[in-house]
C-alpha cells in the first residue's frame, strides 16, 4: 500500500448468495475447510488475532462427539459497533459461518451470544433464523443455531467468560488452560468466533483463499471492518485493506486536527500524532478489534484516559486481584494526581503497576488495561498532571 | 512423566501435575491464598505467578499443569515485583488494623505482607471508601468483609465440600463481593453453621463468634461452678494449636491444662456419646420393631443420626419431609449439658442455676445448637457456652500454661468415664460403628463378628460408604430380627449427605440406618478445628482417633459403668420418661430455598 | 415453614426455558421484561424451580448490570457515558432528562414510568451520544430531540 490512502473493500457487507456457498462445502472434506482457511491466512477479528483455520482444526481433532460453535456477538469494547452492523446487514451469512464451522469442526449445535444492548435486532435475527433452519433442511444438515442474549456485562465477551455466561452463571473467566477447543462450552470442545471472523469464512469459501490473501500484508491478510468515531467528519463502518499506517488512516478520516488516534478499544492503545507514520494497523503492529477512536486536539487525554478507567473499575468480573484492585488504584491514583494529592512521580508506581496488571492477570480484560494506560500517560504525562 | 526445570533444577512428574505441586516436590514453596488442598482451582489471587521463559504473561502457578521442557522461576526479578504488587493490592482493600483482629497471629495475609516485608503502602487506602459491614447476628460465625480478600474459598466450600451453597459471589468489578442471598445476615440464611468455611478462611473475614470473655468470667466468678466438657475430636486436634504435629493425641495433657485453667470440674463429652447409643440404639431398634413386628407402616426408616448439628439444620431446610427419620435423641453435647444442670448438680449437691456448663468442641454448629431455644429441658440453659477446639488452645495460651510439659491427668466424675465407643464418635462412621458395637450385643447377647471390635466397613474417607451386619441367633426378645441384615450407610460432608439423601428419596438406596457427619472426615475434620485443616491432617487425626479407641479398656458404650449408673440411679431406662424430657428434642422444618 | 404460593410467572418463564442451569439467565432476563426488576420473592421461586439455593440466583444476577435487583420504572433510560457520548455532550443530555423528569440518575419518577440510569459503550459510538429506552437505541442525540423522544413516552 502505497498511496496515501486507505482502501476500501466490500466483502463483508457483499449480498451473496449463502446457498451457493453451502452448495460448494457439504461434500467437502472438513479438514479441507481448515486448510482453506489456514491457506487463507485469516485471522480472528475479536482481536486476539488467532489464526481461524488452526484453531477450526484443534476442534476437529478432538475426540468428543458433541462440540459446539459460538459466534462471539458480545461486541463491548467501546468505540466497536461493526458486529452490530453485520448482523443487521448480512445476518444470513453469519449463519452461514457458523454452518461452515459446523461441519469442519464437526458440531451440531451453534449459539449466538448476542450482547443485551442490541436486543432490538432479535426479531430480524430470528426471521432469518427461520430461513436458515429450512436452508439447513435442504442440504439435509442438522446444524441448529440457538440466540442467547447477554445481559450487560463487557467481560462476558472474553470467551472463556461467555461461556461461563451462557451456562447459566457469573461471566468469570476460566483458568487456560484448557482451551476452548478443547474444552470449551458445557466442556465441550468449541470453536468460538467473532461475528465479522465467521463472514470472512464465508468469503474465503466463495472466492478461494488466494482471493483473500491478495489484501492485506503478510502478517494482516485480508480486510477488515473498522468502527470509526471520535473527532472525524466521517464517522461510520468501513471495510478497510489492513496494514495501513495510522497516518493513512487519519489522512481520510481525521477532521485535521487529530492529536491522536485510540485503536482497539478502551483495551487498546493511544498513537499519538508523532507516532502517526510509523504505526502499522495490523498483526504486525497494532492489532485491532476494529475501534479507531481519534481526538483532536480540543480533546483532554485524562479525560478519555479517566472515562476508561472508569469503565475498567466497573466492567472487571472482580475475581482476580491485579485486574479488580488495580483498576481502582490506577482510576484512584490518577484523580489523586490530578488533585495534586500525590506528587507526578506517583504516575510511574502506576505504570509498573500497570505492568504488573499487565503480566498476572488471570484473564485479557487485566491483561490489556495498562494498553490504553500505558500509552496514554507515557505521551501525554502534562495532561494527566496538569 | 512430564520433565521441566524449577529455578534451574531439573524434575519429573506425572502429567497433570501443577507447576506449584512440582516446584514443592523440589522444595520451593510457592505462596498461595486462594488455593487448597481441599477445594477446586480457583486461579483468582494469583500471588503464586511464577515466570515461565519465554511467555509473555506470568502464570498462576496452581491453575497450570506443567507441560513437557517448560522452565519456570518462581522468584525472579519479575515474579517478586508482581508477587509484592498483589499483596500491596489486597492491603489497599483491607481493613489492616492486626492487633485488634481476631486473626492476628494466624492470618495468611498477615504471613505472607511479614513475608515480603510490606512497608509503606504505596497505594491509596480503598478501605475508607467502601462501606463494609460486620455481620455479628449468628451464635456461630462472624462474618466481616473489610477483611475479606475475594479469594473465593469460603464459596468453594460451601458449594463443593457442603452442597449448601449459602455463600456466593456477587455484584461485579470494584464492588464484587462475598455475600448470601439479598445479603441477608448468615443467620438468616441456609447455612448450617458447619464453620467449614472459617476453616478455610485465609483471614479474619470469616471467623467463630468467640465466647471467651463470658468464659473466663465464669471461671473467675467465685458463685460459679464451672463444669467443661470435650468433645471426642478436640483430644486429637488440640495439639496442632499448640505446636505439635497433626495426629498427636493430647487427651491427658488437655484434661491437665482445663484444671490449671480454672474449670471447676473437667468432664468428658464420651460419656454422652455413649449415653448416645443407648438412647438412640434403642430407638433403631424399637423402629425396627414397630416396622417389622407391628407391620407399622408410619415407622420412619432409615433413621438417621442426629448428633451433628450442622446436619440437622442442613436436613431442616433441605429435605424438611424427612425430619421424622432423624433420631429424636439431642447431639452428646446437649445431653451433657441437661444431665449437667439435673443429674450432676443433684450429685453434687449443687443449684443448677450456679452451674455456669461449658463445652469444648471441634465445631461451630454446636454453638448455634446450644442457643436453640428447645435446648433448656433442664429449666436452665443445658449448655451455656460454646468453644472451638481452636478457642481452647487460645485460652491455654492466655493463662500462659506450658502446655507440652504438662502431666497427663484424668477426667473428674461423674460423667467422665468413657468407652472407646464413645471416642470413635469423633470420625466418619464412629457413631454407626459404636452403635453395632451395643445393638449387635444386645440382640444377639454375642459381640460383634469383627477383629478386635474394628468395623472397618465403616471406616474410610470414601464420601458415602454403605454396609451391612447380619443378625443370627438372636436372643428371644429380639428374634423377630433373625436373618435380618441390617443396612447402613454413612456420609460425611453434606454435599455427600445431599447424595445420599437424594439416593433415599429415588429409592436408590434402601437402608435402615443413616450417619451423617457435616464436616468432611467427621467431627475431626470439624469447622472448630485448628488451621489448616486438610485431607492428610484428617486422616492424622483418624488414625489418632482409632489409636485412642484401641487403647481403652471399655469398648463399649453399654459397657461403661457411669452408663450403667445413670441408668440406675437416675433414668430408669433408654427412652424412658427421664430420657424423654432431658435427652430427647424436636425438629424445626425451614425453607429450602 | 412458609406456606408456598405458585409464581406463576416463574412456573412459566421455566416452562418455556428450562429448568436446567443454564436457563437461569433467560428466566431472569424475561422477568426483568415482566417486571422491570427481581425482586427477592422472584428470586427465591427461580431457586425452587430450577432448584439451586438462592444464594446463587443472587450471585449471579447481580453480575449482570441489566438484572436490575431494585425496583425500576416502566421505562428504564441508559444513557451512555462512555467516551465517544461523553465528548459529544452527554452531560447535555443527561442535564435535558434530569430535568425534564425531575429525576437523577438513579432514581425512579414518583409516578413509576422512568428510570434513568447510566451505561457503558451501547455500540452506536458514530452516532454518538445514544441511549436505550428499554431496547430501543436512540441515536445522534440533541436537547431538543431528547425532549421529543421523552414526551412521546409521557404520553404512552
Ligand atoms: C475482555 C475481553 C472482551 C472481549 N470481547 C469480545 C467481543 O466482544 N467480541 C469478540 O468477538 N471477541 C471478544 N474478545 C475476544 C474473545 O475472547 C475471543 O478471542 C474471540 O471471540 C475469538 O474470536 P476470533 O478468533 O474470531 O477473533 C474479548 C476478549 C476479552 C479479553
Ligand atoms: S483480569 Fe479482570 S476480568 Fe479478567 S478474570 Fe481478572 S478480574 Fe476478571
Ligand atoms: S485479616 Fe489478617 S491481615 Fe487482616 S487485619 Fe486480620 S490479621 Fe491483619
Ligand atoms: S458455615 Fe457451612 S453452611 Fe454456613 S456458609 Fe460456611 S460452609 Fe456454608
Ligand atoms: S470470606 Fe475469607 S474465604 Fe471467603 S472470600 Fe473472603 S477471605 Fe476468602
Ligand atoms: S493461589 Fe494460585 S491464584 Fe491464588
Ligand atoms: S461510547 Fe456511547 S455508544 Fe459507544
Amino acid at each position: 500500500m502505497s498511496s496515501n490512502h486507505v482502501k476500501r473493500v466490500d466483502l463483508i457487507f457483499e449480498k451473496i448468495e449463502c446457498k451457493a456457498v453451502l452448495e460448494k462445502i457439504v461434500d467437502m472434506e472438513p479438514d479441507d475447510i481448515c486448510q482453506e482457511l489456514l491457506d487463507s491466512d485469516l485471522k480472528g477479528r475479536g482481536g486476539a488475532g488467532f489464526p481461524t483455520g488452526m484453531k477450526w482444526r484443534f476442534t476437529a481433532q478432538e475426540k468428543d462427539p458433541v462440540k459446539y460453535i459460538v459466534c462471539n456477538a458480545d461486541e463491548g469494547e467501546p468505540g466497536t459497533f461493526k458486529d452490530r452492523e453485520i448482523l443487521d446487514q448480512v445476518p444470513g451469512k453469519v449463519f452461514c459461518g457458523m454452518a461452515i464451522a459446523g461441519k469442519a469442526v464437526g458440531a451440531k449445535m451453534g449459539y449466538v451470544y448476542l450482547r443485551g444492548e442490541y436486543k432490538f435486532l432479535i426479531p430480524k435475527l430470528n426471521t432469518e433464523l427461520d430461513k436458515f433452519h429450512k436452508t439447513m433442511d435442504e442440504f439435509n444438515q442438522n446444524f441448529r443455531i440457538q440466540i442467547r442474549l447477554g445481559s450487560g456485562a463487557y467481560i462476558c465477551g472474553e470467551e472463556s467468560a461467555l461461556f461461563e455466561s451462557i451456562e447459566g452463571k457469573r461471566g468469570e473467566p476460566r483458568n487456560k488452560p484448557p482451551y476452548p477447543t478443547s474444552f470449551g462450552l458445557f466442556g465441550k470442545p468449541t470453536a468460538i468466533n467473532n461475528v465479522e471472523t465467521l463472514v470472512h469464512t464465508v468469503m474465503i469459501m466463495n472466492y478461494g483463499a488466494d482471493h483473500f490473501r491478495e489484501l492485506g500484508t503478510k502478517d494482516s491478510r485480508g480486510s477488515k471492518v473498522f468502527s470509526i468515531s471520535g473527532d472525524t467528519p466521517k464517522a461510520g463502518i468501513f471495510e478497510l485493506e489492513l496494514g495501513m499506517t495510522v497516518d493513512q488512516f487519519v489522512n481520510d478520516f481525521g477532521d485535521g486536527d487529530t492529536k491522536a488516534v485510540q485503536v482497539g478499544g478502551a483495551s487498546g492503545f493511544c498513537v499519538p500524532r508523532k507516532k502517526f507514520a510509523e504505526t502499522i494497523i495490523g498483526f504486525e503492529g497494532m492489532p485491532t478489534g476494529g475501534s479507531m477512536k481519534l481526538f483532536n486536539s480540543s480533546r483532554s487525554m485524562y479525560n478519555v484516559l479517566h472515562n476508561y478507567l472508569d469503565f475498567f473499575t466497573e466492567e472487571s468480573c472482580g475475581q482476580c486481584t491485579p485486574c479488580r484492585v488495580g483498576c481502582q488504584q490506577l482510576l484512584k491514583g490518577v484523580e489523586a494526581v490530578k488533585r495534586g494529592e500525590k506528587n507526578s512521580k506517583y504516575l510511574d508506581e502506576l505504570v509498573k503497576l500497570a505492568k504488573t496488571m499487565k503480566r498476572a492477570s488471570k484473564c485479557g480484560l487485566g491483561q490489556s488495561v495498562g494498553n490504553a494506560f500505558g500509552s496514554i500517560v507515557e505521551n501525554f504525562k502534562e495532561e494527566i498532571i496538569y | 512423566m512430564v520433565s521441566l526445570s524449577i529455578n534451574g533444577m531439573q524434575v519429573k512428574v506425572p502429567e497433570g501435575t501443577t507447576i506449584l505441586e512440582a516446584a514443592k516436590q523440589l522444595n520451593f514453596r510457592i505462596p498461595t491464598l486462594c488455593h487448597h488442598d481441599d477445594l477446586c482451582v480457583a486461579g483468582n489471587c494469583r500471588v503464586c505467578v511464577v515466570e515461565q521463559l519465554g511467555a509473555k504473561a506470568l502464570v498462576a502457578s496452581c491453575a497450570t499443569p506443567v507441560t513437557e521442557g517448560i522452565q519456570i522461576l518462581t522468584n525472579s526479578l519479575k515474579v517478586r515485583s508482581a508477587r509484592k504488587h498483589i499483596i500491596e493490592l489486597l492491603l489497599s482493600e483491607h481493613n489492616a488494623d492486626c492487633t485488634k483482629c481476631y486473626k492476628n497471629g494466624m492470618c495468611e495475609l498477615q504471613d505472607l505482607s511479614n513475608e515480603f516485608a510490606v512497608g509503606d503502602h504505596i497505594f491509596i487506602d480503598l478501605n475508607t471508601i467502601k462501606d463494609y459491614t460486620v455481620d455479628r447476628f449468628s451464635p456461630s460465625i462472624q462474618k466481616d468483609d473489610s477483611k475479606c480478600i475475594r479469594c473465593q474459598r469460603c464459596v468453594r466450600t460451601c458449594e463443593q465440600l457442603q452442597g449448601v451453597n449459602a455463600l456466593t459471589v456477587a455484584f461485579k468489578g470494584d464492588q464484587q463481593r462475598i455475600t448470601t442471598f439479598e445479603d441477608l445476615s448468615m443467620a438468616e440464611v441456609i447455612c448450617t453453621n458447619c464453620g467449614q468455611c472459617i476453616n478455610r478462611c485465609p483471614t479474619g473475614a470469616l471467623v467463630e463468634r468467640t465466647y471467651l470473655d463470658e468464659v473466663w468470667d465464669a471461671i473467675l466468678d467465685p458463685t460459679k461452678h464451672v463444669v467443661v466438657q470435650t468433645a471426642p475430636a478436640v483430644r486429637v486436634g488440640l495439639g496442632e494449636e499448640l505446636g505439635l504435629k497433626p495426629g498427636k493425641r493430647v487427651t491427658g495433657q488437655m484434661v491437665s491444662a482445663l484444671k490449671r485453667l480454672g474449670f471447676d470440674s473437667v468432664l468428658d463429652t464420651d460419656f454422652t456419646a455413649d449415653l448416645t447409643i443407648m438412647e438412640e440404639g434403642t430407638e433403631l431398634l424399637t423402629r425396627l420393631k414397630k416396622a417389622l413386628v407391628d407391620k407399622d407402616s408410619d415407622v420412619a426408616l432409615p433413621m438417621t443420626t442426629s448428633c451433628s448439628p450442622g446436619w440437622v439444620k442442613f436436613i431442616e431446610h433441605t429435605f424438611p419431609e424427612y425430619l421424622p427419620n432423624v433420631s429424636t435423641c439431642k447431639s452428646p453435647q446437649q445431653m451433657f449439658g441437661a444431665l449437667t444442670k439435673t443429674y450432676y448438680s443433684r450429685n453434687r449437691n449443687l443449684d443448677p442455676k450456679d452451674i455456669v456448663s461449658v463445652s469444648i468442641m471441634p465445631c461451630t454448629a454446636k454453638k448455634y445448637e446450644a442457643n436453640r431455644p428447645e435446648m433448656r429441658s433442664s429449666g436452665f440453659k443445658d449448655v451455656d457456652y460454646v468453644l472451638t477446639t481452636r478457642e481452647l488452645a487460645r485460652m491455654i495460651k492466655q493463662a500462659g500454661v506450658d502446655f507440652n510439659r504438662l502431666k497427663e491427668d484424668k477426667y473428674d466424675s461423674i460423667m467422665g468415664v468413657s468407652s472407646g465407643a464413645g471416642v470413635i464418635f469423633g470420625a466418619t462412621g464412629g457413631v454407626m460403628e459404636a452403635a453395632l458395637r451395643t445393638a449387635y450385643e444386645i440382640v444377639t447377647g454375642r459381640p460383634v463378628p469383627f477383629e478386635d471390635l474394628n468395623i472397618t466397613p465403616v471406616r474410610g474417607m470414601d464420601g458415602v460408604r454403605q454396609a451391612s451386619v447380619l443378625f443370627e441367633d438372636c436372643k428371644e426378645e429380639w428374634s423377630f430380627l433373625n436373618g435380618v441384615e441390617l443396612q447402613c450407610a454413612v456420609a460425611h460432608g453434606l454435599v455427600n449427605a445431599r447424595k445420599l439423601m437424594d439416593g433415599v428419596k429415588s429409592g436408590e438406596i434402601n437402608v435402615h440406618f443413616i450417619e451423617v457427619m457435616a464436616c468432611p472426615g467427621g467431627c475431626l475434620g470439624g469447622g472448630g478445628q485448628p488451621i489448616p485443616t486438610n485431607e492428610e491432617i484428617r486422616k492424622k487425626r483418624t488414625e489418632a482417633i482409632y489409636a485412642e479407641d484401641m487403647s481403652m479398656e471399655i469398648r463399649k458404650s453399654h459397657e461403661n459403668p457411669e452408663i450403667i449408673g445413670i441408668y440406675k440411679d437416675f433414668l430408669g431406662e433408654p427412652l424412658g420418661h427421664k430420657s424423654h424430657e432431658l435427652l430427647h428434642t424436636q425438629y424445626t422444618k425451614r425453607v429450602r430455598y | 415453614m412458609e406456606t408456598i404460593i405458585e409464581n406463576e410467572l416463574v412456573k412459566e418463564l421455566a416452562n418455556k426455558h428450562g429448568r436446567s442451569r443454564d436457563s437461569l439467565v433467560p428466566i431472569l432476563q424475561d422477568l426483568v421484561v415482566h417486571n422491570r426488576f427481581l425482586s427477592k420473592q422472584d428470586m427465591i421461586d427461580v431457586a425452587r424451580e430450577l432448584d439451586i439455593s438462592a444464594a446463587d440466583v443472587y450471585g449471579t444476577a447481580t453480575f449482570y448490570t441489566f438484572l436490575d435487583i431494585e425496583p425500576k420504572g416502566k421505562y428504564v433510560i441508559r444513557i451512555c457515558k462512555t467516551i465517544s457520548c461523553a465528548m459529544k455532550g452527554k452531560n447535555e443530555m443527561l442535564a435535558t432528562i434530569e430535568e425534564i423528569l425531575k429525576v437523577k440518575i438513579g432514581e425512579t419518577t414518583p409516578d413509576g414510568k422512568f428510570s434513568l440510569l447510566e451505561t457503558n459503550c451501547i455500540g452506536w459510538c458514530h452516532k454518538a451520544p445514544a441511549m436505550l429506552i428499554n431496547d430501543t437505541p436512540y441515536t445522534e442525540l440533541t436537547p431538543r430531540k431528547v425532549t421529543e423522544i421523552l414526551r412521546e413516552y409521557i404520553k404512552k
